[in-house]
């Protein structure tokens, strides 16, 4: 029965992952500073202005790893919740909860920075294309999930409620990666695919890996210090949390 | 390139810093959002801790 040998299930208990995600904090926050520093610098002093876009195309190093990361969030997200439905462990809904306003500030940002590099490479800010408005439709996923589990009382139910929607809503990202393969849009094709590779200088791709990594590691912040939050807002573990919160300051 | 070319970004520098500018702002929020919360959170447990010895 017990095939953990390394004891990894210990950390499944809220109570014994929040130290760990609060010693991990740091090892994740230094190589975000450090990589979107690289990036920033690769992405400004480094990769060549573009001959078509001129160099209104490096909003791209922050779009394409917002947009990547808003994908990548929901899967994680989804995939929390549905641990967390099936197997009713409490930890998994918490992460689940703790990634959804950091995947819902990376759509933002992704719809927010191709709006500002639409305007002047398409002449709009927006349209209703099949790749912008699949995005769209994540960013309320996103919110739909906050929104049901803010709005039920009982933590427990909050989590079942909004872990199904999560679940559901998963359908959505391959449309999103998909969309500019399966609709004639607007939008430009992968900026890097399996099959296809890159078809960007190699400076300005990475440039956007850079800042893809920055990110990623960002998140890891966010969503650890979010779901520490969360451990201790929990009533459950209110007597846990007094003693550790005494120790801690 | 000088300075003031590199804040032009060759006049696209509206959308250029519009789009990072708005990103940097958004997550220094979120960072010092999750701060606050955090106090927020310990705060409370003080106040539980001090209801029950009171």
């Amino acid at each position: 029965m017990r095939a953990d040998r390394f004891g990894w299930s210990r950390y499944a208990a809220p109570t014994n992952f929040y130290p760990l995600a609060g010693r991990l904090i740091p090892w994740f926050a230094a190589p975000a500073i450090v990589l979107t520093l690289v990036g920033l610098y690769l992405g400004f002093f480094v990769a060549p202005t573009d001959f078509r876009q001129g160099e209104a195309y490096r909003i791209i190093f922050i779009h394409v790893p917002a947009a990547w990361m808003s994908m990548w969030i929901y899967v994680c997200m989804a995939v929390y919740a549905g641990v967390g439905l099936v197997f009713n462990t409490r930890l998994s809904s918490m992460m689940a909860g703790a990634l959804a306003p950091t995947g819902a500030l990376f759509t933002f940002l992704a719809l927010w920075t191709g709006s500002l590099w639409g305007k002047p490479m398409w002449g709009t800010w927006w349209v209703w294309d099949a790749r912008l408005t699949s995005e769209l439709v994540l960013l309320f996923l996103y919110v739909g999930v906050m929104a049901l589990t803010a709005s039920i009382d009982d933590p427990r139910r909050a989590d079942r409620a909004s872990g199904l929607l999560a679940l559901v809503g998963v359908i959505n990202v391959p449309i999103i990666y998909f969309s500019v393969q399966w609709w004639n849009t607007l939008h430009q094709g992968a900026s890097l695919s399996p099959s296809g590779g890159s078809r960007m200088a190699t400076s300005m791709l990475m440039a956007m890996l850079v800042m893809t990594l920055a990110f990623w590691m960002y998140s890891f912040v966010a969503v650890f210090m979010r779901v520490r939050c969360i451990i201790l807002e929990r009533e459950r573990y209110v007597d846990w949390a007094r003693e550790l919160a005494g120790q801690e300051r | 390139m000088t300075w003031t070319e590199f804040w032009n970004m060759g006049g696209y520098a509206p959308y250029v810093w519009g789009s990072y500018g708005v990103t940097a702002l958004l997550l220094a929020a979120e960072v010092a959002q999750l701060l606050s919360r955090k106090r927020a959170a310990h705060r409370r447990l003080r106040e539980i801790g001090k209801m029950e010895v009171g």
